[in-house]
């Protein structure tokens, strides 16, 4: 690189001011751009669910079929072989892309959303969203696109009646589950030696340093409150500040570590943090795909219980296929597939006797011994008693979500 | 007529890039302004109404990560400082016929993706890591013992990634000192301690200012090594905005800071400049 | 222009002083050389060292995705397995395409600056120089903020086309800056003499001061592929749901990164370095 020396000759100081000038007529040039905001959804959002069911039939008449989707899913939420995907590009010749780029909930909202604002497909025709504030806010901003309820055949026929029609989406207009699971405590044997019970071993000491959080404000609020005895769903603000103080004196006591998006599976295998918040299922497809050998608790005060969604994003390119693959996901057979491998809580309840019956057909002990543990785990097949202690997430909205991450995310900025 | 044409010839070369540079950067900067004034939330949309509290509310949350920033980027720049001096004095007065290839070297890092480098970084000092790993299973550290995830990892991390920011600008500035004159001052009998102090300190001063404001600006306002290297009470301000902007989708704050951020470090680059005289300063950081 | 660089450098003005002081003085000389000879190389080694690490375990044969303690020796990465991940082989396109068309754009853009820049002067040149000096020293993320509420407040989708056009704007800068130094050391009287000859503005640009620009072009280019390739923090704000390198090691790094990412880095390390030793013999064999 040519690297000048006593190159120029310096250019008058008594330019600066009349640039100063100049600079400043171009600012007011410009002030026209300053005048303009930043559009939310007050033209696009369909105003009740029915106007929006007749809009998606219109949409749905006019759509033709495809033969690839592109499919956006959170890491280790798949069969690692991909069987469930490839028997169905088998099945209908449909080629699928699947992409782990999801690592949390607002992060990719924030990723999509400026592109769909600006009318554009977001390269993703199916995307798994979890039942929290993002969720709500892809909804009300007209984000995803209403499905095609027709084609919902094996949902309606083989989905458990507690799936069908949620609170956070009546009459599944715009998603269906892709699994549920419980946020708790995820530990390494190797450097916890007494198992955890409680959120209290989450503030201990001892593990100072090696305690990883998450950085999503609404997991991280749910665990602050749950600590306090405060059930989210029926929080207050003030019952908020009390759950970011209690978050506040684990970290300033140099407990946590750091706060994680999904990379805390990654920490937690490679031995920086012993202890931490964790996604159940998550940790059994660790140990499974990397021979980890890590461990899983709810706490006795109890944990957070979630349900991820499929959701098609407006503008979508391939929306027929995409619906095809949904409503594949609901053939007991691919469930059981798909729940052998995730160890996560299916939507379809007659997936235990089918991993039952895979396991009792299992070539190899080893094989056998895995199936055998999913189609009885705790974690997959809830029971009332667990089901009592496990809580949703702080129902908030685009409004009260202002207040609500000003109260957290000083606490998981750092 | 023709001088005319010939009068508009710089005009017309500047014009495509510096149209691009206005609406590509001077625009956007307005745009960033403007957006730091707005009030609203991501589904109703923002408005501009002027709502200059942003600015105190986004100082009172988050100047702590504020002025750890500017802590880490003092820090690193003074760190910088000391390993690339006398690295640069030793190349420029006796790396002989070497010169370019110890440059060569210290650019070596270049080669290798920024983001890539630094995870390389965050796998070498793991807490299970290819140097602690060893050094705790030989007991010689207890099991609790960490680098990573601590202010000295980020410090570190953002100073081996600037460091060749530093070097250049010092080397350049000693390897045009004549080193004759060190010469006729050490025949007059300075000490060599002396004869650097006065001799070729002070005519190295130039290319040091340059690279400190080569290398404070972006340590600053970094916030790649605070992420992979650091822990919860490690993060810059840099990661405030990039949370802000790609996480929480809050316009308003990111954009309050981020131009909190650049009125700072340019005002401060600039009136730096000033003080010390010199447009030099600014000709030399520029390349 | 005063300043003699180091090959012009007469012999003995760089080197070792001959005969001052005495003994004792040279002994002492000495030892600080060797103690400062030391501590060069333990910096450059501690330079190196991640990329060292980054090569070694390219060479890794892990299981699964933990690519983090060494468990054997293999070759089998630098085969058809480095394209076992589709997205990382769709961010590397992303990457080049990016950098080809950032570099074509502010090598054309960057040189008629940095021309304009360096041989005329007139009003407006200040100003010029003001923005093009800030484009260069602001931090990274308050462009990148910038652009990202630019583009929001005027619903521009995000994608290929807006990282394209931010690599430009923060590429040109460093082009204009590489031509407007070469052009300075330019010899006018060359142009004049192609003037005189009858030469047309257009032919002596062609054929007199291109040529005697290229080599600061050439390194503006290079110089502006390589900030490009690199860049994250721009890219990441302005890119939507496209990915680059940088992009996908960086959301690797939290599902464990795959020995691929090192395999790619280690040969992105040695094509640089090749195509940076063919520049400086092309940049040797022209008239300095």
């Amino acid at each position: 690189m040519t690297l000048p020396r006593n190159s120029s000759p310096t250019h008058g100081r008594d330019y600066s001011r009349r640039n100063a000038l100049r600079l400043g007529g171009l600012g007011a040039a410009a002030l026209g751009l300053a005048a303009c905001g930043v559009q939310g959804a007050a033209s696009s959002k369909p105003t009740s669910t029915k106007q929006a069911l007749s809009a998606a039939q219109q949409f749905w008449k006019a759509q033709k079929p495809t033969t690839h989707i592109n499919f956006a899913n959170w890491a280790l939420y798949i069969d690692p072989s991909h069987d469930t995907l490839k028997q169905f590009t088998a099945a209908t010749g449909i080629t699928v892309t699947y992409s782990e780029v999801i690592q949390d909930d607002p992060s990719f909202f924030a990723k999509i959303n400026p592109i769909i604002r600006a009318g554009q497909d977001t390269g993703y025709d199916i995307m798994v969203m979890t039942d929290g504030l993002e969720f709500g806010e892809l909804v009300q901003l007209g984000d995803v696109t209403p499905l095609d309820q027709s084609k919902l055949t094996n949902f309606y026929k083989y989905a458990g009646k507690a799936y069908q029609n949620r609170a956070f989406d009546p009459g599944n207009v715009y998603s269906v589950p892709w699994a549920s699971g419980s946020t708790g405590i995820g530990w390494n044997p190797k450097y916890v030696k007494t198992p955890p019970t409680s959120m209290a071993d989450l503030w201990n000491p001892a593990y100072a340093g090696h305690v990883g959080m998450m950085s999503d404000t609404q997991e991280i609020a749910n665990f602050g409150l749950i600590k306090l005895g405060i059930n989210p769903e029926t929080s207050t603000e003030n019952d908020w500040k009390a759950a970011a103080a209690e978050l506040l004196k684990q970290k300033d006591a140099h407990i946590v570590r750091k706060y994680y998006d999904q990379g805390y599976i990654d920490a937690l295998s490679k031995g920086d943090i012993w202890i931490t918040m964790a996604w159940s299922g998550d940790i059994f497809q660790q140990n499974l795909s990397s021979g980890t050998n890590l461990q899983f608790t709810v706490p006795k005060e109890g944990g957070t219980l979630w349900t991820d969604n499929m959701m098609i994003p407006k503008n979508a390119a391939n929306p027929v296929a995409a619906m095809e693959l949904i409503d594949w996901f609901y053939k007991p057979e691919i469930a059981a597939l798909l729940t052998e491998a995730i160890e996560y809580i299916s939507p379809v309840p007659s997936v235990q006797d089918i991993i039952k019956q895979d396991a009792a057909k299992a070539a190899k002990p080893a094989d056998k011994q895995t199936l055998l543990e999913v189609a009885d785990s705790p974690l997959v097949w809830v029971s009332d008693a667990d089901y009592a202690r496990l809580k949703t997430y702080v129902p908030i909205t685009a409004k009260t979500s202002v207040a609500f991450n000003s109260i957290f995310q000083p606490v998981v900025a750092g | 007529m023709r001088r005319l044409r010939a009068a508009a010839v710089p005009y017309l070369l500047i014009l495509p890039g510096g149209l691009w540079l206005v609406i590509f950067f001077v625009i956007p900067l307005i745009a960033l302004i403007s957006l730091s004034t707005q009030q609203g939330d991501i589904v109703d949309g923002f408005t501009q109404t002027f709502h200059f509290a942003n600015y105190a509310t986004a100082w009172s949350n988050y100047h702590q990560q504020f002025l750890r920033s500017l802590l880490y980027g003092g820090l690193a720049t003074i760190l910088c400082i000391v390993l690339a001096y006398p690295m640069a004095y030793w190349i420029a007065f006796r790396g002989g016929a070497r010169k370019s290839m110890y440059l060569f070297l210290i650019l070596l890092p270049f080669f290798v993706s920024f983001v890539l480098r630094t995870v390389s970084w965050q796998y070498i000092l793991g807490d299970n890591g290819l140097v602690l790993g060893p050094l705790k299973s030989a007991g010689i550290f207890p099991q609790g013992f960490r680098v990573l995830a601590t202010g000295t990892a980020v410090i570190g991390g953002l100073t081996y990634n600037y460091l060749p920011f530093m070097v250049l600008p010092v080397y350049v500035a000693l390897e045009r000192i004549d080193f004759r004159l060190v010469e006729a001052a050490q025949d007059l009998y300075a000490s060599r301690a002396v004869a650097f102090r006065r001799v070729v300190l002070p005519l190295s001063l130039p290319g040091l200012f340059a690279g400190v404001l080569l290398t404070f600006v972006p340590v600053a306002a970094d916030y790649v090594n605070a992420s992979l290297l650091g822990g919860t009470s490690n993060t810059m301000v840099g990661n405030i905005i990039q949370d802000e902007f790609l996480n929480v989708q809050d316009y308003p704050t990111g954009s309050a800071l981020s131009f909190m951020l650049m009125a700072l470090l340019l005002v401060g680059m600039f009136s730096y400049a000033r003080a010390l005289g010199t447009e030099e300063v600014l000709e030399v950081a520029a390349r | 222009m005063t300043t003699l660089s180091s090959t012009e450098r007469p012999p003995g003005a760089s080197g070792s002083p001959a005969g001052s002081g005495g003994p004792a003085r040279r002994g002492r000389r000495r030892l600080g050389d060797r103690l400062l000879f030391a501590y060069t190389w333990a910096v450059i080694i501690w330079l190196a060292l991640p990329i060292g690490v980054m090569i070694a375990f390219s060479f890794n044969n892990p299981h699964g995705r933990y690519n983090f303690t060494w468990t054997g020796f293999t070759l089998k990465w630098y085969g058809p397995h480095l394209f076992d991940y589709p997205s990382l082989t769709t961010a590397i396109g992303n990457s080049l395409i990016v950098a080809a068309s950032a570099t074509t754009g502010a090598v054309i853009l960057g040189t008629l600056v940095g021309l304009a820049l360096g041989k005329y002067r007139f009003r407006g040149l200040g100003t010029a120089n003001l923005v093009q000096f800030a484009a260069i020293a602001a931090p990274e993320i308050v462009l990148a903020s910038s652009l990202l509420s630019f583009f929001v407040t005027l619903r521009v989708p995000l994608g290929l086309p807006t990282i394209i056009v931010a690599h430009i704007m923060f590429c040109l800068s460093f082009v204009a800056v590489t031509v407007r130094a070469r052009v300075l050391t330019l010899d006018r009287s060359l142009e004049e003499a192609a003037r005189d000859l009858g030469a047309g503005a257009w032919t002596t640009f062609r054929l007199v001061t291109l040529p005697l620009i290229f080599p600061g072009v050439l390194a503006g280019a290079l110089l502006a592929f390589a900030i490009s390739v690199d860049d994250f923090v721009v890219t990441s704000f302005v890119a939507g749901s496209q990915q680059t390198f940088p992009l996908w090691i960086w959301s690797a790094t939290r599902n464990g990164l795959p020995p691929q990412v090192d395999v790619l880095g280690t040969l992105i390390f040695v094509g640089g370095l090749l195509l940076v030793s063919a520049a400086t013999l092309i940049g040797r064999r022209r008239p300095a």
